[in-house]
C-alpha cells in the first residue's frame, strides 16, 4: 500500500503527507541557503559595501545567538537575562585558542574550527555550572539570576590576564587591580592575549561569511532536532505545565539542564566566532544591554518559533544601520518601532484581523481540496 | 574607624537603592511586571533637578544668595522633578503598559525595554551626551574624633530620606483607601473591579508613587555621585532591582533590607576585596540568598497549586 504511494504520487505527495512543522523546517533551511546564495553572488559581483559585508559575520553570530536563546526561553519556557554572558566566555576562550595555536597550526579553517568548537564547550561548561544552582528558581527569580551570572562573568573576564608564550598559558587574575600584564612573566617571544579590562586586541581576524552560514545551518539542525525529538517534546511538556510533566514521569531537571547547556553550547560557538572577526574586543561589549538585544530578537520573531528568530534577527540587525541617515534619531526611532510593533503584536483587535486573513488562506485550498474529493466520488 | 566609614558609605548608598527598590517592588507587586524603564526615570529626575538648579542659580537669584534662598530653589527644583516624573510615569503606563494588560509577561518586558530605549535616547537627544556636573542638594559633612570619621548630610539627609519613605508607604498602603485598593488589586485583580475597585486608576497612581520616588533617588543618587549622563540610571536601576528581589519583590520592607543589605556588601566589598569584582561579589551574594531562600529574604513562599 505505501509503496503504490509512493510510486504514483511522487515527491508532490510526500510533501503533502508531511506535517506542517516540518514543511517549515525544511523552508527555514531552505531560506537559510538561499540568503546566503544570494548575499555570496552580490558580494562577488560587488554589489555590497563596505558596511554591509562587515555586518554579514555579526548577523550570522546573532543569528545563532537568537536561534539558542529562543531555545532557552521560547522552547524551555525560562527567561535568560545572561545569554550574552555565554557569548563572552565563547568569545574569550575562542581567542585564546586562535591565538595560542597561532605557531602550531598554520591553516587557519582548522584553527577556526578548534577555536568554535572549544569555545561551545567552555560555554556548555559555565552554562552547566550556572545551570544547576539556577534552573531550581522559577519566573522572575530566575530571570534575574541569570541577569547576576551574566554579570559576574563579565566582570571576571574584566579582570582576567592570559598570554602565552613557549612555555604555553599564563593566566591571572587581577583582583586588587595592581597587576598589569608585566606580572604574567612572559618570556621575550610571549604575547598577551588578554589584558583585563582593555580586553583582546591585536588578534588575527580568520572569521568567515561561509563560517558563520555554516553555524547558523549547524545551529538550526542541532535546535530543530531537538524540538522534534522525544527529548524536544519532553522540554515543551516542562513549559507548558510543569507539574504534570513531572507527574509523568519526566525528569525535569534534566530536561531543563539539556536545553540550557546546549543553548550555552551555541551561544559559546557564535561568540567565538564573533570574537574572531574583530581585531579587539572587551568583556564590556557583552553586558546586560546585549542579553536584552537578543532576547527582543527572540520576542519580537515569536517565542518558539526558529525562523521568526532568524528573520527578526537580521530585520532588527540591519535596521538600526538602515536608519543611519537619520543620525541621531535613529535610536530613538528604534526604540519607538519597538514599542509599537509590541504594541501592535499583542492588540486584540488586530490580531482578530490577522486571525481572520490566516483562515480565508487556510479555508480556501481546503475548500477546492473538499470539491476535488467530491467530484472524484461522483 | 576605617569599617565604620565605609559602613556609613554603605548605609547610605544602600538607602538610594533602597528608595529606587521600594519603586521597582510596589509597580512588581501590584501590575505584576518588570519595569526596566524604572532606572531610566531617575536619570530624568537627576535632569530635571538639575536644570531647575542651574536656571535658579543663573536667573532668580541674585549675585550673593542667602543660605534659605539656595535651600527654597533646591526644595523646589526637587518638588519639580517629582512632579515630571509623576506625570512621566502615569503618562508611560498608560501608552505603553495599560494596552499590554491582558498580554503576557514577556511582551511588557520588551516594552519596558522599548521605553527605556526611548527615554535613554531622547535624554542624549535633549541634554546631550556630555556628562553634567550636579551640584549635591546639600554640602558639608558632619566630623567625628578628629575628622577621622566624616559623614556628609547628603548621606544623612539619604538615610533620613529613605526611612521616612519606608515608613509612609507602610501606612499608605496599609492604612488609606488608595492603598487596600492597591493590596486588592496585587491580591486579584478580577475580584478586585468586581469590589468596586478602578484597577486602572490603581494601577497608575503606583506609576505615579514609583516615578515620584525614582526623582527622589535621582536627585539622591546624583548628589551622592555628582555625574550626571544618559545612562546614569540603568546600572543604579538593575542593582535596585536586585535588591528589591533580594528582600523579596512585592515586599516593602524587603525592599528597604535588600537595598540597605546591597549598599552594605558593596561598600565592604570595595574596601576590602576588589573594586574591580564587587558587582560579581554582589551578585554572587544575591545568587547564594536566592538558592537557599528562593523568594527572597523577606518575601511569601506561594507554594504551587494543581
Amino acid at each position: 500500500m505505501k509503496e503504490k504511494k509512493k510510486s504514483t504520487g511522487g515527491l508532490g505527495n510526500y510533501f503533502k503527507r508531511m506535517k506542517t512543522a516540518t514543511k517549515v523546517d525544511y523552508a527555514t533551511y531552505v531560506g537559510v541557503i538561499l540568503a546566503f546564495i544570494v548575499v555570496t553572488i552580490c558580494q562577488s559581483q560587488g554589489l555590497l559595501n563596505r558596511s554591509m559585508t562587515g555586518m554579514l559575520v555579526p548577523i550570522c553570530c546573532y543569528v545563532c545567538m537568537a536561534v539558542s536563546l529562543n531555545l532557552t526561553v521560547g522552547v524551555l519556557g525560562e527567561l535568560s537575562l545572561g545569554h550574552a554572558g555565554f557569548m563572552s566566555v565563547g568569545v574569550f576562550s575562542g581567542i585564546i585558542t586562535s591565538m595560542s595555536l597561532q605557531s602550531t597550526i598554520s591553516s587557519e579553517l582548522l584553527r577556526l574550527v578548534i577555536a568554535l568548537v572549544v569555545g561551545a564547550i567552555f560555554a556548555a561548561i559555565v552554562g552547566f555550572i550556572v545551570g544547576v544552582p539556577v534552573l531550581r528558581l522559577r519566573g522572575d527569580y530566575l530571570a534575574i539570576v541569570t541577569l547576576a551570572f551574566g554579570e559576574i562573568i563579565k566582570d571576571i573576564i574584566n579582570c582576567l590576564l592570559v598570554g602565552y608564550d613557549e612555555k604555553g598559558l599564563h593566566i591571572a587574575l587581577n583582583i586588587d587591580g595592581k597587576k598589569t600584564i608585566q606580572s604574567l612573566g612572559l618570556s621575550e617571544d610571549g604575547f598577551a592575549i588578554i589584558k583585563g579590562a582593555q580586553g583582546a586586541a591585536g588578534n588575527e581576524r580568520i572569521a568567515t561569511f561561509t563560517a558563520g552560514f555554516v553555524l547558523v545551518m549547524i545551529t538550526l539542525i542541532v535546535v530543530l532536532n531537538l524540538m522534534r525529538s522525544r527529548t524536544g517534546r519532553a522540554i515543551m511538556s516542562i513549559r507548558d505545565n510543569r507539574i504534570a510533566a513531572e507527574s509523568v514521569g519526566i525528569n525535569v531537571t534534566k530536561y531543563k539542564l539539556i536545553a540550557f547547556v546546549t543553548s550555552a553550547a551555541l551561544a559559546g560557538a557564535a561568540g567565538a566566532l564573533f570574537g574572531l572577526n574583530y581585531s579587539s574586543v572587551t568583556a564590556a561589549q557583552f553586558d546586560f544591554n546585549t542579553s536584552i538585544l537578543v532576547l527582543v530578537y527572540v520576542v519580537l520573531g515569536g517565542l518558539g518559533n526558529i525562523w521568526g528568530s532568524v528573520v527578526a534577527t537580521v530585520v532588527l540587525y540591519v535596521l538600526p544601520e538602515a536608519l543611519r541617515g537619520m543620525d541621531q534619531l535613529r535610536m530613538l526611532v528604534y526604540a519607538i518601532v519597538l514599542i509599537l510593533v509590541m504594541l501592535a503584536t499583542n492588540n486584540p483587535v488586530l490580531q482578530g484581523f490577522m486571525d481572520r486573513i490566516g483562515e480565508k488562506f487556510k479555508r480556501q485550498p481546503r475548500k477546492a481540496a473538499a470539491q476535488k474529493g467530491g467530484a472524484s466520488h461522483e | 574607624m576605617e569599617f565604620l566609614s565605609y559602613l556609613i558609605n554603605g548605609i547610605s548608598m544602600g538607602s538610594i537603592y533602597a528608595i529606587i527598590a521600594l519603586g521597582y517592588t510596589m509597580v512588581y507587586g501590584i501590575a505584576k511586571m518588570l519595569n526596566f524603564a524604572h532606572g531610566d526615570v531617575i536619570m530624568v529626575g537627576g535632569y530635571v533637578s538639575f536644570y531647575a538648579t542651574s536656571y535658579a542659580t543663573a536667573q532668580l537669584l541674585g549675585e550673593d544668595p542667602s543660605a534659605m534662598a539656595v535651600g527654597m530653589a533646591t526644595l523646589v527644583s526637587v518638588l519639580l522633578a517629582m512632579l515630571v516624573c509623576t506625570v512621566l510615569g502615569v503618562i508611560i503606563e498608560g501608552l505603553a503598559y495599560r494596552p499590554l494588560r491582558q498580554a503576557g509577561s514577556l511582551a511588557v518586558l520588551i516594552t519596558a525595554i522599548g521605553v527605556s530605549y526611548f527615554l535613554q535616547n531622547a535624554a542624549q537627544l535633549l541634554f546631550g551626551a556630555n556628562p553634567k556636573n550636579f551640584t549635591p542638594v546639600v554640602g558639608g559633612q558632619l566630623t567625628f574624633f578628629d575628622g577621622q570619621l566624616r559623614i556628609s548630610y547628603v548621606a544623612l539627609l539619604t538615610v533620613v530620606a529613605c526611612v521616612v519613605i519606608m515608613v509612609g508607604l507602610t501606612v499608605f498602603t496599609g492604612q488609606s483607601k488608595m492603598g487596600k485598593a492597591m493590596r486588592a488589586c496585587s491580591e486579584d485583580k478580577g475580584a478586585a473591579q468586581l469590589m468596586g475597585i478602578n484597577v486602572n486608576r490603581t494601577i497608575s497612581m503606583t506609576f505615579a508613587i514609583g516615578s515620584a520616588l525614582a526623582a527622589i533617588a535621582g536627585v539622591l543618587l546624583c548628589s551622592y555621585s555628582p555625574v550626571l549622563k544618559p545612562t546614569t540610571g540603568s546600572m543604579p536601576g538593575i542593582k535596585a532591582f536586585t535588591a528589591a528581589v533580594f528582600g523579596g519583590i512585592g515586599s516593602i520592607p524587603g525592599a528597604f533590607l535588600g537595598g540597605l543589605l546591597l549598599g552594605i556588601i558593596e561598600a565592604i566589598a570595595q574596601a576590602y576585596i576588589s573594586t574591580q569584582l564587587s558587582n560579581a561579589i554582589l551578585f554572587a551574594v544575591l545568587i547564594v540568598v536566592l538558592l537557599v531562600k528562593p523568594s527572597g529574604l523577606l518575601g511569601k513562599y506561594v507554594p504551587e497549586k494543581v
